[in-house]
């Protein structure tokens, strides 16, 4: 054993939907290794059935979300050296999510949500090749399509991670962006994606606590840059009667 | 098997890659049913990790692009042993898939007139990479992902029923081609999640399953790069094209272990950074080969004024091709030049301001701080070349991307062969996704719509769910994760960058050890979520894949491209007319060689004489000419 | 049993397995909100120590009822004097409601109290100790889609205090040209007041927020960028412009009660 290899204390939540607990495991780890490299050396020698979820291990493909002393996290984003020596680092699965196995959670309410946000609606009169953006007009846009769908956002949002009742009306921040992006879009064509943000996304629910910004890997502002520009948007055609008339008389921009 | 859980569809997508969601979306928009199966999750496949862009000649950058240049380009990375008619549909189409993705959303980059913004990029003769800053594969597979979801909420709106044409399988994995009289009735796999088994009845599968990177220890790949796709297609009876051109991307990260072969970008190279030893010595200056010496700076002083005068100066010769700076790097290690892990310096601290790296490579210095706890603006980079894209793959025939010998059954993107020859250039992965997905997509509805479901016997369907239960059911004592490693070491060490006639031999002998060890893997515990299982079934691929490129390698005596031969250093014209195709009877692989299509005269008439007589022989030059008039 | 010890959930019995002192911010939220509270409230019914010459304390302008000092009504006493069980109405208690209210539907803000004081949630991945949960889709929370209202009344009190920070370069007896502590106090209150409400996300919105296509209105666009990058501050801005104000009224209720001397540079 090199000088910089040592033997790191952990703490797996192993089980499924019936039952589990967390086992106290020993292992060994190396200078610069990412908690996901720790746990896949538990599973080549000590728990071969350790289930997890993971891909490319280099926070691209956001697969291998997980709750690291009790906060959400890329595996693969997560260095060991953040620990304290001798601290116990404590691994569960995500918990907002009905849990599968191990640290696999069935996160299938995301794919749900994002079949309920209406695609991209293309301008009729464009044919492939004709269309025309600005950059400083895609830019908005293009911050929120760095979203890895690693669903951390949505793990910690108390919304949804303490009321299991509100998962059908709320949709959650990833696509709330998801929602902003299209609003944004220079060349979309659909125009109530405000009020039904409101009306049937559940933007409203939203109390603007900025975890889904804390946990986020890609540092989407998703609150400042996403979420309360949609809320200002929707005072705009829903609950500011200034702005409403101001749009009917002199049809400004942004508005409907 | 009665109980088994069984669809139908007229098409079974297998990987969901940009080339699998292509492929889906033309098959659905041709009428048919579709099932989409993926080993993660929906959406995390490897095409998100390609950072530069997607090439296409639309000419928004520089107008002199079109088809033909990008075609000259291709066939000249891949030393010509490209398939010429792929290359031709690759250049001409790869526009227009772009321009699509448009359509479904994408916000690619812009120019200052509103177009797509369009890069350089190594090999390209002009600015030709559509891109969204370094991150463009994940918006590729986040346009197609979306444009799945748009035409099941179409279906939902006109049938009630989002998944009544497209059916997103997730986390499943597919282990065997179904077959009845010799043609393609199916795909049997099971739910990585629960174990269960999946019966899939369709007259049509497309395999787009990627890579082979996981059978290299130091790979840019991810878990699922098994070559599974090349595996399914060899037990179905396909041949693999080409196996032993594999790409080392020269620049991956090699320290701390974690994230060994991670890609450092070909930008940092590209933004002034140079690479030395460990005496410190820039060593690119001695391994600049004669045909690159009029365009490769021979002195410090004339590659360090190129940054700034690029058109009086020649270029440094860190920015050689991608093979030759892999090969440089490893000759320097085995020299004993290289750090203590194996690697060599890769600077830019010295070379630019710190502000200046973190503007222009934040990706870079992202990956660097957080994964490595290396900034680097301050300290250079351990870096080694990486497997990361393997050339070869299945033999389809180009127009439809069915695959030879095997009816129904078809394959685009990295898992077919022939598109890149011995070398891919940078951004003809993510074009050869779409133009190639659309191909086998069409291909393969129009086969469904020829040929019906047929009736799988049920001597086919048990054969295929013992192979699947083997792991639990033999006897043995073997664990997958040591053979995994095994197997990785030997193709490093053996069937690696650099190679020679005994390495390659002493690697069939070892891949045959370990093929016989890996029949006596017994995975503990039970059949949900079990990656001690899903590892016993992905080396029986990793393990055929890797005895198909040892063999081919050993078979073609020359150096090209991504296949380099110690004994064998020099290109060699007669090796450029024959593909080598890979094949297995059950039980062997064995390696052939098959001649290569003849380019016909228009396409020939696009390059220069004098260049092409660097690659072809002297009675090939005169076949083409004397075709002249009558072509 | 809902949210975290929901059936489907992983049975883990601790609300949070946070290791860090996670409850440290809500807590010093707490502690500091809850002070200002307190010294605001006394303020406000204190009634006087709000006027010196030239100085008036930003709780109390514009002063708005015939109890106020001569001086001291920027925009004259509209109110006269409305008394409640025999006492005036303290004139801070008329304008109150405006830089309250623009707080109070703050965005940061908003974070800042639903997390300490209705611990909703108290931090993240911290179970929150609610059984229900509807957000701000119902009354009295919907209201906090009126902020923009109270936006623009805060710029007519940042241009009022701004005048009152102007008005403080004369001396005590209205003699222009002179400056003092009380005039770099009552300025420095007024631009983080500035500062604050140019940061807020309304003001980004409306500046250029709601634009569908910058390219159509680079000037807007411009104001735009520069907002995005107070934004980012907007919390900073928040609690300093907070401090800003408390400490105006500290150092005037000083200078007005006598117990230390307005000093002037010149």
């Amino acid at each position: 054993m090199s000088d910089s290899t040592k033997t790191v204390k952990l703490r797996i939540w192993r089980g499924d939907s019936t039952d589990g607990a967390l086992q106290d495991v020993e292992v060994e780890a190396n200078e610069g290794e990412v908690v996901l490299d720790v746990i896949h050396r538990v599973q080549a020698t000590q728990m071969s059935d350790l289930a997890v979820r993971w891909n490319c291990k280099a926070g691209k493909c956001g697969s291998c979300s997980m709750e690291i002393n009790g906060k959400p996290r890329l595996a693969c984003m997560t260095r060991m050296n953040m620990f304290e020596e001798g601290e116990t680092v404590t691994i569960t699965p995500l918990r907002a999510f009905p849990v599968i196995r191990d640290l696999v959670t069935d996160v299938s309410f995301n794919y749900k949500k994002a079949m309920e946000i209406p695609a991209f609606q293309p301008p009729a009169e464009l044919k492939a090749g004709e269309y025309r953006m600005e950059q400083i007009d895609v830019e908005r846009s293009q911050e929120f399509r760095k979203c890895i769908e690693c669903f951390l956002c949505q793990d910690t949002c108390h919304v949804i991670r303490d009321h299991e009742e509100n998962k059908k009306s709320f949709a959650g921040p990833r696509f709330f962006i998801r929602i902003a992006e299209l609003d944004m879009h220079p060349l979309d064509q659909l125009r109530n994606r405000k009020r039904t943000a409101q009306e049937e996304h559940g933007l409203g629910m939203c109390n603007i606590t900025k975890c889904c910004t804390e946990v986020c890997p890609e540092h989407i502002r998703i609150t400042d840059n996403a979420i309360i520009p949609m809320k200002e948007r929707v005072v705009d055609v829903k609950y500011d009667p200034v702005a409403w008339l101001g749009s009917k008389i002199f049809k400004r921009e942004g508005i409907l | 098997m009665s109980d088994l859980e069984t669809h139908k569809y007229d098409v079974v997508v297998i990987g969901a890659g940009g080339a699998g969601l292509r492929a889906a979306v033309e098959a659905r928009e041709a009428g048919l049913t579709v099932a989409i199966i993926c080993k993660s999750l929906f959406g995390k496949a490897h095409t998100v990790m390609a950072e530069g862009g997607v090439s296409a000649s639309m000419g928004n950058v520089n107008s002199d692009d079109n088809w033909m240049v990008h075609f000259r380009d291709t066939m000249r990375g891949g030393k010509f042993l490209n398939h010429w008619r792929m290359a031709e549909l690759h250049a001409k189409e790869a526009p227009d898939r772009v321009w699509e993705l448009e359509t479904w959303g994408a916000l690619f980059d812009r120019t200052k007139e509103g177009k797509i913004s369009q890069r350089n990029f190594g090999g390209h003769e002009y600015p030709r990479l559509a891109h969204v800053g370094d991150r463009t594969g994940l918006e590729l597979i986040r346009t197609m992902q979306q444009r799945i979801v748009a035409l099941q909420q179409r279906d939902k709106r006109d049938n009630g029923d989002a998944e009544s044409h497209i059916k997103v399988f997730a986390e499943l994995t597919i282990t065997e081609i179904l077959k009845e009289d010799g043609k393609v009735a199916g795909a049997y796999g099971y739910w990585r999640e629960s174990g269960e088994e999946v019966l899939f009845q369709s007259p049509a599968v497309i395999l787009a399953t990627g890579g082979i990177g996981k059978s290299f220890k130091v790979t840019s790949n991810s878990w699922e790069g098994t070559g599974d796709g090349h595996a399914l297609a060899l037990k179905a009876g396909g041949r693999l094209v080409d196996m032993e051109f594999v790409q080392f991307h020269p620049t991956g990260m090699i320290w701390p272990p974690s994230v060994r072969g991670l890609l450092v970008t070909e930008s940092v190279r590209g933004d002034g950074g140079v690479l030395t030893n460990t005496d410190g010595v820039r060593f690119m200056f001695n391994y600049i080969p004669d045909v690159f010496k009029d365009k490769y700076a021979d002195n410090e002083a004339e590659a360090d004024r190129w940054y700034n005068d690029q058109s009086n100066n020649r270029r440094p010769p860190e920015l050689l091709p991608r093979d030759e700076v892999a090969r440089s790097i490893n000759s320097e290690v085995k020299a004993g030049r290289g750090t203590e892990h194996g690697g060599v310096y890769l600077d830019v601290s010295k070379r630019l301001p710190a502000d200046v790296i973190r503007k222009k490579l934040p990706s870079m210095w992202h990956q660097f701080k957080e994964l490595a706890d290396v900034d680097i603006t301050q300290t250079a980079m351990e870096v080694g070349p990486t497997c990361h894209y393997v050339m070869g793959g299945i033999e389809v025939d180009p127009d439809t991307a069915a695959a030879v010998g095997v009816p129904g059954l078809f394959a685009a993107g990295e898992v077919a062969g022939g598109m890149h020859g011995s070398n891919r250039l940078g951004g003809n992965s993510l074009s050869d996704l779409l133009v190639f997905g659309r191909r086998a997509g069409a291909g393969a509805a129009a086969y469904a719509h020829a040929n019906k479901n047929q009736v799988l016997s049920d001597a086919t369907l048990l054969n295929a769910s013992n192979r699947l239960n083997a792991p639990f059911t033999r006897n043995g004592d073997e664990n997958p994760y040591t053979i995994h490693q095994e197997l990785q070491q030997a193709t490093n060490d053996l069937v690696g960058i650099i190679r020679t006639q005994t390495e390659l031999e002493d690697a069939i002998v070892k891949l045959a050890q370990l093929r016989v060890r890996a029949e006596k893997v017994k995975s503990a515990g039970g059949r949900t979520f079990n990656p001690g299982f899903h590892l016993a079934l992905d080396l029986d691929n990793m393990l055929l894949v890797s005895e198909c490129i040892a063999r081919a390698a050993l078979q073609r005596e020359e150096s090209r491209g991504g296949h380099t031969r110690d004994d064998f250093p020099k290109m060699d014209s007669k090796w450029r007319q024959v593909n080598s195709i890979c094949t297995w009877d059950g039980s062997v692989i064995t390696a052939t060689t098959q001649s290569l299509p003849m380019m016909p005269k228009e396409l020939f008439d696009l390059f220069d004489p004098h260049e092409l007589e660097k690659y072809m022989t002297p009675e090939e030059m005169t076949s083409v000419s004397g075709n002249e008039g009558g072509a | 049993m809902s949210g975290v010890f929901s059936a489907t959930r992983a049975k883990i019995s601790e609300r949070t397995l946070r290791t860090d002192r996670w409850w440290l911010q809500p807590a010093i939220t707490v502690a500091v909100l809850v002070s200002f509270i307190i010294y605001a409230t006394f303020r406000a019914f204190e009634s006087k120590y709000y006027f010196a010459e030239p100085l008036i304390s930003p709780f109390y302008s514009p002063c708005l009822t015939s109890t106020c000092p001569e001086g001291a009504s920027l925009l004259g006493k509209p109110f006269g004097t409305v008394a409640l069980f025999g006492m005036a109405i303290s004139p801070a208690l008329f304008i109150l409601i405006f830089p309250l209210g623009f707080r109070l539907t703050c965005y940061y803000y908003r974070k800042a109290y639903y997390r300490s004081f209705w611990q909703s949630p108290p931090a993240c991945a911290v179970a929150e100790p609610h059984s229900t949960y509807t957000g701000e889709t119902k009354a009295p929370l919907i209201l906090q889609n009126g902020h923009r209202y109270f936006f623009f009344a805060g710029l007519v009190f940042n241009v009022l205090l701004t005048i009152d920070a102007f008005l403080a370069f004369r001396n005590e007896e209205g003699h222009w040209g002179h400056m003092s502590v009380g005039t770099l106090v009552l300025l420095t209150n007024a631009t983080l007041l500035w500062l604050y409400s140019a940061s807020c996300h309304t003001c980004r919105h409306t500046i250029g927020g709601r634009l569908r296509h910058f390219s159509k209105h680079p000037v807007r666009y411009k104001l735009w960028t520069w907002v995005s990058i107070l934004n980012h501050k907007h919390p900073t801005f928040a609690w300093i412009s907070l401090f800003g104000v408390a400490l105006a009224d500290v150092y005037v209720r000083a200078v007005a009660s006598g117990s230390i001397t307005n000093f002037y540079f010149f």
